[in-house]
């Protein structure tokens, strides 16, 4: 065997070249095949982030639609439920200059809403129910529909429905359960105090955090 | 004295302590205020569920709201008095907003409802002891507000190997706790007796006291004598009182990151909290009043007052000489850790241990903050060992992931950094908005993926109520077509009489023909078989005679027969080819005649329309003229059309009129290729002649067909009387039939002659 080996050695080489080419091909396929991923796990990712209102306001039927999109190379800033907040998150993700909101789409409402129906003056027509993405809306034909708050996402879509225009989105009003401290002012606004010197260098010191 | 070994905790403060104004004095007593407001949520957990009526008279100690559940803690009435109202009103809250509360006023006679004291209370039962705690509604009294029965209810598998009374009281200007050990300290040593009984008596039983307090610490000693009860004292140092640095002062353990006391076998409670145990369960006294530091240059008198709950924080600060205009403003907790209160008429809750109503110079209004000059002092002062700087940095570029990932949880608010800090950066007020915010995106993450499974869901049930609609859709289609093969194959069985007809006319053309060859072919035989048979007669028997005769006979019928059978199809010829040229198309109308109405009748109808046609045709023909259309030609043949049509449906109706009286006349075999035609020809003749004939003449031609039929009938029978025919009755009966109709006409004819 050694000496097969010492008197071809350019053989010998090819040999074992191939053959660890077709064990390692071997290996590779087996991989692709046992350690298969089903579907694209960028996706999940950025369906995870997004605010899931399913109100389609970009563009898209659904945030899936969306996060598919995105995975797409669709521009990250279309989401307006979402806000600066999920823009920042999905350029982390996807590593990518965070662009602010397109207002095309709609303007971030600092104000969380959620739909509420005039029960007096529904007439049961079931068509905010066929429109509700989160079937947070109770009802039957020509029984007075109702809507189940806990569950609605405020995206809106129920409102342009409704023949007789019972739907108001009402703001969330914050309780003391939810309430929760707000960032102080910055330092610049307290800085109103200040004398004018130090006024000026806030301000450098901002723009120079900015940067 | 023994030593005992106590650990040193990191970072801290040493603020000013600020501690003796309030001492100057013993605890005192505030009057009854006219009207109590208790908020339904004094603890932590869910709000309790109110338990009267708006307009009942309550008695002390009475509950008035029950606890919802086991994180949550009793409400009392403090004084006897009738239910007001049960509204919204501000309650001590950082965020100065409303929540329920249960307004008594007070009608000063403080009646109470009878309590039931124990004086065997060590000998009672575990659970008896906890219901009891549960029942007199006690919270945690040193700040949290935590429900005390729940926190001596450990878990199983969580043995306490260490109580501690927590009677520091780290914060400056409060001294309630204090006055407390000072004044109370047998009921604190009785309290922690019954507490290191429900914890099956830990090893180490401890009150915890700074040094700062030397009067307490000798109360206590003397209290705790002769029980297993150590008391502590410490150096002073800001935070020591938070309940995970109590723990590591004297235990030297730590409490994990996220993580209660009790899983490192220690559980915390406050002396107050200790003392209002004792007498729940000593007395049956509930938790209706605690002890309230009263305290702050603005104030005349600063002392430490036992106050009912629900006592509005304005009636306690007029006892005591409030002043408005000195005050900066007005703080419910220490200067570290308490919150300004935008209002004093929210009330004293379970959790306040300090009301400071602090001069402008004592506490002036912070100052601005400047940037952050990495000094590092906070880290210093932080006792959790945190990053505050960091912590800061990320909290306003609001990384959560970061905040997270630094441990912002384990921050306790105690404020050391904020206090450190040179450039006055309020650090805790970072903290607290970014856990909020943290908080907040938890809930919202959980709401998205509550939406986002709810979403999917109806996706998923629109679709299938799609796949079911489509099947149905599918199954419905498929019935469909099998019910039209159906319907197709029974027609292809049982065709409608329309095509049995066509089928049947189809089947006769080549038929007749084929049936008349047979006969044919049937005379011509029988023809040969009686020449046969006449042939040997010269040279034979009488018998062969005989039967020679008898055969000749047969024979002779037999040709007859065949012969009539010829005729009769011959016969059947005309008829069928009566109505019109293609004997295909004749049969449907006349099947179609005979679903409907007679012949005669459809020929009429269809007259009258043609006429309507023609009426209408003309009409555009006239329109057309006179438009000079370029259609009048097409108009004009149109027209001609139907008045061809007209003209042979009139006389098809004239032929049919007659026929039901005329027999079809027999037809030479021949012909009957152009058998319609031909019988058209002759029916047209006919009745042209009829027309013109006279009625004696017509009944003559009458009779003479009444006699052929009769004839031909007799014959019939005759056949059928040989063939034992089943219709033979039919035969007699049309024979009878056709022998009176014979004699009305002969007589009829008479008649004319």
């Amino acid at each position: 065997m050694l000496d097969a080996i010492a008197q071809n050695p350019i053989a010998a080489a090819l040999v074992a070249l191939i053959g660890l080419a077709l064990l390692f091909g071997a290996l590779l396929g087996f991989a692709a095949v046992r350690f298969k991923v089903e579907g694209d796990p960028i996706v999940d990712q950025i369906d995870e982030i997004l605010p899931q209102t399913q109100c389609g306001q970009c563009g898209y039927p659904g945030c899936r639609p969306y996060a598919q999109a995105i995975a797409n190379g669709d521009a990250i800033n279309k989401c307006p439920p979402g806000g600066q907040t999920t823009i920042n998150e999905l350029a982390d993700l996807l590593d990518v200059e965070a662009p602010t909101l397109d207002e095309e789409h709609g303007e971030e409402s600092e104000v969380q809403t959620v739909a509420f129906i005039r029960e007096d003056e529904c007439i049961g027509c079931t068509k905010c129910i066929q429109a509700c993405p989160m079937d947070a809306i109770l009802g039957a034909a020509k029984q007075m529909h109702t809507v189940i708050a806990d569950e609605c996402t405020g995206c809106d879509l129920c409102v342009e429905p409704c023949p007789v225009d019972c739907i108001d989105m009402i703001p969330v009003e914050t309780t003391i359960k939810d309430w929760k401290w707000e960032l102080p002012a910055t330092s610049h606004a307290q800085a109103q105090n200040l004398i004018a010197t130090d006024l000026g260098r806030g301000q450098t010191q901002k723009t120079g955090e900015a940067a | 004295m023994e030593m005992i070994k106590v650990w040193e905790i990191p970072g801290g403060v040493h603020p000013p302590e600020n501690k003796t104004q309030s001492l100057q004095e013993p605890l005192g007593q505030i009057d009854i205020p006219p009207q109590l407001i208790l908020p339904l949520s004094q603890h932590i957990g869910a709000p309790a569920k109110p338990v009267v009526e708006i307009g009942q008279a309550v008695l002390g100690g009475q509950v008035i709201a029950e606890a919802d559940g086991v994180f949550s803690a009793n409400v009392h009435a403090p004084t006897s008095g009738r239910i007001a109202a049960i509204v919204e009103h501000r309650v001590p809250h950082p965020s100065g907003m409303s929540d329920t509360c249960i307004i008594i006023d007070t009608d000063g006679e403080d009646r109470w409802v009878e309590l039931s004291p124990w004086e065997d209370y060590a000998s009672r039962d575990k659970s008896d002891i906890l219901a009891r705690i549960r029942a007199c509604g006690i919270a945690g009294l040193g700040g949290a507000g935590f429900p005390a029965a729940v926190k001596l209810n450990p878990r199983a598998n969580q043995t306490i190997d260490t109580l501690i009374i927590n009677g520091t009281e780290c914060e400056p200007y409060i001294t309630a706790d204090d006055i407390l050990m000072r004044e109370r300290a047998d009921d604190i040593v009785a309290g922690t007796g019954i507490l290191a009984k429900l914890l099956n008596h830990p090893a180490r039983v401890v009150i915890g006291v700074e040094d700062n307090k030397p009067e307490a610490i000798e109360q206590l000693r003397r209290a705790a004598e002769g029980t297993e009860i150590q008391v502590v004292s410490f150096p002073t140092k800001y935070p020591s009182g938070g309940e995970k640095q109590l723990i590591q002062i004297l235990t030297g353990r730590e409490v994990p990151s996220g993580q209660i006391p009790a899983t490192i076998g220690v559980v915390c409670q406050n002396v107050g909290t200790t003392a209002a145990i004792y007498r729940a369960l000593r007395h049956g006294e509930p938790l209706v009043k605690r002890i309230t530091t009263v305290v702050g240059e603005s104030l005349e008198r600063q002392r430490n007052i036992e106050v009912l709950l629900g006592t509005p924080v304005r009636y306690v600060l007029e006892q005591h000489g409030f002043d408005e205009t000195k005050a900066s403003r007005l703080v419910m907790g220490g200067p570290m850790m308490g919150f300004a209160l935008p209002d004093p008429s929210v009330p004293v809750i379970k959790t306040t241990n300090c009301l400071l109503a602090p001069s402008k110079k004592e506490l002036p209004p912070p100052e601005p903050a400047m940037a952050c000059i990495r000094c590092g002092m906070c880290a210093e002062a932080c006792p959790a060992e945190l990053l505050p700087q960091q912590l800061f940095w990320y909290a306003q570029s609001e990384d959560l992931e970061k905040l997270e990932a630094h441990n912002l949880f384990d921050c306790i608010e105690c404020g050391a950094c904020s206090y450190v800090c040179p450039s006055h950066i309020p650090l805790v007020q970072y903290y607290r908005a970014a856990k909020g915010e943290i908080r907040q995106h938890r809930i919202d993450k959980e709401k998205s993926d509550r939406s986002r499974r709810r979403f999917e869901f109806r996706q998923e049930r629109i679709a299938k109520e799609e796949a079911e609609k489509e099947a149905k859709r599918l199954a419905r289609k498929q019935a469909a077509e099998e019910a039209k093969k159906k319907l197709a194959e029974q027609k292809a069985k049982q065709p409608s009489i329309v095509e049995q007809a066509k089928a049947s006319v189809q089947a006769q053309a080549p038929d007749s023909q084929q049936q008349r060859a047979k006969l044919e072919r049937l005379v011509a035989s029988a023809e040969e078989s009686l020449k046969q048979a006449q042939k040997p007669i010269d040279n034979a028997t009488d018998e062969q005679l005989e039967k020679q005769a008898s055969r000749i006979k047969q024979a002779e019928l037999k040709v007859t027969e065949a012969k009539k059978k010829l005729a009769a199809l011959s016969d059947d010829k005309p008829a069928s080819g009566e109505a019109a040229h293609d004997p295909v198309s004749a049969a449907i109308e006349r099947a179609k005649a005979k679903m409907t109405m007679s012949p005669e009748e459809k020929l009429r109808s269809s007259l009258e329309s043609l006429y309507q046609r023609l009426e209408k045709a003309e009409q555009k023909v006239k329109e057309a003229e006179q438009e000079g259309s370029d259609k009048l030609d097409a108009l004009k043949q149109g027209v001609d059309k139907l008045k061809d049509k007209i003209a042979s449906t009139q006389s098809e109706l004239a032929e049919i009129t007659p026929s039901t009286v005329a027999e079809p006349t027999p037809k030479d075999p021949a012909t009957s290729d152009d058998a319609a035609g031909a019988a058209i020809e002759k029916a047209k003749a006919k009745a042209a002649a009829m027309a013109s004939m006279s009625a004696e003449d017509k009944l003559r031609n009458q009779l003479d067909s009444l006699g052929a039929r009769l004839e031909k009938a007799r014959a019939r029978l005759a056949q059928a009387e040989q063939d034992e025919d089943e219709n033979i009755d039919a035969f007699r009966t049309g024979v009878s039939k056709l022998e009176e109709k014979l004699s009305a006409t002969r007589e009829q004819l008479a008649e004319y002659e």
